[in-house]
């Protein structure tokens, strides 16, 4: 099993390799050399942040019973949503799981949509009607949250084919769990979006896990989405999913790809989560000491040094993360300040009409 | 005025719907360049070119998400799954994807495509190329479905499918493939949620449905020729909208309900029907209402037994004259 001490292996890096590389030689002259630069660090930094807020906020409105049903946080995972969200453009599509509060946020969506989506309130994004396992925000470029394992893959295909068609030139991104990679749709999709050359992107987070089983334990390959790669012609790429600067340039890398023409990439991003599956879920067949390893793995401890290594103050990341807390405990109150949506929403946008008619 | 088949209908209808948009798409098995395992979509790939009409791998689970991610983000696409058994294996998307989504995001998305596919009986291809799933999808909220029985039909309602705004099943009939019906030149557009009367009658309703269409018309001249009992006939078309309007109009009529289903009995069309005109006309009612269906039964691939299975129309003449004998008005 990929685990902690595995970060010594060879990542997939190409020319990221020779950017560290770079960087040693720079790094004596003073400060390293920054490809990414001030202004997208602090975004990567800030997304990360508020997710990692937003998800304790969810967390805490479990226990007191505001938030009703399930939820799935991405608590340790928050360097690939922003990664990736930061790489993309406006108007390229994101197709995510039922595990997607992160990946919502990271388009933008304000936080006070997605609280209320969980909490089942009428300033929900959709008002309550889909909850915490869809969240759709189509005005950011979320097109759905898609709870049936793999389901996506082939909806985001579509979306890309579309793009191809029209000649439009946005990217459609689909992000996916480890054990996404043992069902049928995630076959078909990869070679369907390689055979049409579409401009999509697959995004796997492996966490190690499906629900509750070690994906190690069911899988006939180390990399369970990239070792597939080369099956659909795709070049095999694994990388550090807790490094939202590997995330960014990694992403960047395929959308440039995808965007000129030269069809998808499957980029397997490892990663832990740090809560259990679902709220239902504390996570007790984890090994003793492997939460405490990738801890000290964490995204945004990570990305603190980082910053800290590029010259930004800590009076500025203060303040994003000041802010951040600020943005949850306003989103907190307005959401419990919303009232349910009215009961006509039961029976609305079954069809087209907006209604749910279905004889004369 | 034109004498078309059936199968040539589909390729009219589809290629009508191409050429006044743009954004309708065509994809499935085998479609494009070898223009159907049943021949049904001959010439569209000619006449639209590779990126309007093509062939997918065997892979119905991306043939129906990508479908639904096209629709969803501004095309208009037309799938196939060749035989309406397979959307067992990409029946996610037909449950739990295109009829959900617009419900689930409040309407920021809706799903705007046409499944077509070969559904029924009487090819001796055996239980799992030959079954009526109509049901199937006409159990799921969100989803329309329609089953032609003409060639006028098929071009009529495929355009109203096309136009439609929400995922639309499109049953079409294997067994109806070769038959000829006639067809008017230019532009022809259905109604979806229409039921047609084909034969006026005053003794009793029979609905019916694709191939038991023809069936229930055959019987019904036998039913005035050599028993005179005077049957309405009327072609259901879509399941979903019903078009309860002329069902219990017709009932009110007649005063007796028949219904000719081509799937396996349990939870058949007809049986919401029934339970509709039970609940809504009982008092119209001078009769029990009687469903003739296949019965319970996976379908034999032998001919004279699967001719035993589907209803006929010498079953259909046996059932509604026993039930009908000295009840008539
Ligand atoms: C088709 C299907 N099978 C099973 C499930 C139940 N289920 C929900 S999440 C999950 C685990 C998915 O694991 P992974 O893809 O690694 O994503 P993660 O939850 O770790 O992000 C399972 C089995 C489902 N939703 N859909
Ligand atoms: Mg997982």
């Amino acid at each position: 099993m990929p685990g902690p001490d595995d970060f010594g292996m060879v990542w997939h890096l190409g020319w990221n390799h020779n950017m560290r590389e770079k960087q040693k030689g720079s790094r004596a002259a003073g400060l390293p050399n920054d490809d990414i630069g001030p202004d997208i660090r602090l975004e990567l930094y800030r997304l990360q942040v508020e997710i990692r807020d937003c998800e304790k906020r969810a967390n805490d409105l479990f226990f007191q019973n505001l938030i009703k049903g399930t939820s799935h946080l991405s608590l340790g995972q928050e360097g690939i949503a922003a990664g990736v969200a930061v790489a993309m453009q406006p108007g390229d599509k994101s197709f995510c799981t039922y595990r997607g509060h992160a990946h919502t946020l990271a388009r933008g969506v304000p936080m006070e949509k997605v609280l209320g989506e969980l909490m089942l309130r009428d300033n929900g994004l959709m008002r309550g009607k889909g909850g915490s396992m869809h969240l759709t925000s189509v005005e950011h470029g979320v097109m759905g949250s898609y709870a049936i394992i793999g389901a996506h893959l082939p909806i985001a295909c579509g979306s890309a084919w579309r793009a191809q068609y029209l000649g439009q030139k946005d990217v459609s991104v689909c992000f996916f769990g480890d054990g996404t990679t043992n069902i049928g749709a995630f076959h078909e999709a990869l070679n369907f979006a390689a055979i049409w050359k579409l401009p999509v992107v697959f995004i796997c987070e492996n966490n190690l896990y499906m629900e509750y089983t070690p994906i190690a334990d069911v899988t006939a390959v180390e990399h369970p989405a990239a070792d597939r790669a080369s099956a659909y012609g795709l070049e095999r790429i694994v990388i550090d999913g807790n490094d939202a600067d590997v995330v960014y340039r990694t992403a960047q890398a395929a959308f440039a790809k995808a965007r000129k023409g030269d069809g998808p990439s499957l980029i397997e991003c490892m990663t832990y989560r740090h809560s259990g599956h679902s709220r239902a879920d504390p996570a007790k067949y984890r090994p003793e000491g492997e939460l405490e390893k990738w801890l000290e793995r964490d995204p945004i401890k990570i990305y603190r040094e980082r910053l800290r290594e590029f010259g930004i103050s800590d009076a500025q990341v203060a303040a994003i993360d000041a802010e951040s807390k600020r943005k949850v405990d306003a989103a907190t109150e307005a959401c419990k300040a919303s009232p349910s949506a009215p009961v006509e929403l039961l029976t609305t946008d079954v069809y087209a009409d907006g209604g749910w008619s279905w004889r004369n | 005025m034109a004498e078309l088949t059936y199968r040539d209908a589909v390729a009219r209808g589809i290629a009508q719907e191409m050429e006044r948009d743009n954004n309708v798409v065509f994809l499935g098995e085998d479609v494009a360049k070898a223009g159907g395992v049943f021949k049904s979509t001959v010439g569209l790939y000619e006449k639209f070119g590779p990126l309007r009409v093509r062939d997918t791998p065997i892979s119905e689970q991306a043939i129906l998400g990508a479908a639904m991610g096209a629709a969803m983000t501004g095309l208009r696409p037309i799938a196939e799954i060749m035989f309406a058994d397979f959307a067992a294996v990409c029946f996610d998307y037909i449950a739990n994807e295109f009829p959900k989504l617009r419900y689930m995001t409040n309407g920021q998305l809706g799903c705007p495509l046409v499944v077509r596919t070969g559904n029924g009986g009487g090819a001796r291809f055996g239980a799992q190329h030959s079954q009526s799933i109509e049901n199937w999808t006409m159990m799921i909220p969100g989803l329309k479905v329609v089953a032609p029985s003409s060639p006028i039909d098929v071009i009529g309602l495929m355009a109203a499918a096309v136009r439609d705004d929400n995922p639309v099943i499109f049953h079409e009939h294997k067994s109806l493939y070769a038959v000829k019906g006639e067809v008017p030149d230019g532009e022809i557009l259905d109604t979806l949620g229409t039921a047609r009367i084909l034969r006026p009658g005053k003794d009793a309703t029979i609905l019916a449905l694709a191939l038991m269409v023809p069936r229930a018309l055959a019987a019904a001249e036998t039913l005035a020729a050599e028993h005179g009992i005077d049957c309405e006939v009327v072609d259901v078309r879509s399941l979903v909208p019903l078009d309860t309007d002329t069902i219990l109009n017709s009932v009110a009529r007649t005063g007796h309900l028949f219904t000719v289903e081509e799937n396996p009995r349990l939870c058949g069309w007809g049986a919401e029907i029934a339970s509709i005109v039970a609940d809504e006309a009982f008092w119209d009612l001078d009769g029990p209402i009687v469903r003739i269906t296949t019965p319970h039964i996976p379908l034999p691939a032998a001919d004279h037994l699967e001719d035993l299975a589907l209803p006929n129309a010498p079953r259909i003449v046996e059932k509604i004259g026993r039930v009908m004998n000295g009840s008539v008005r």
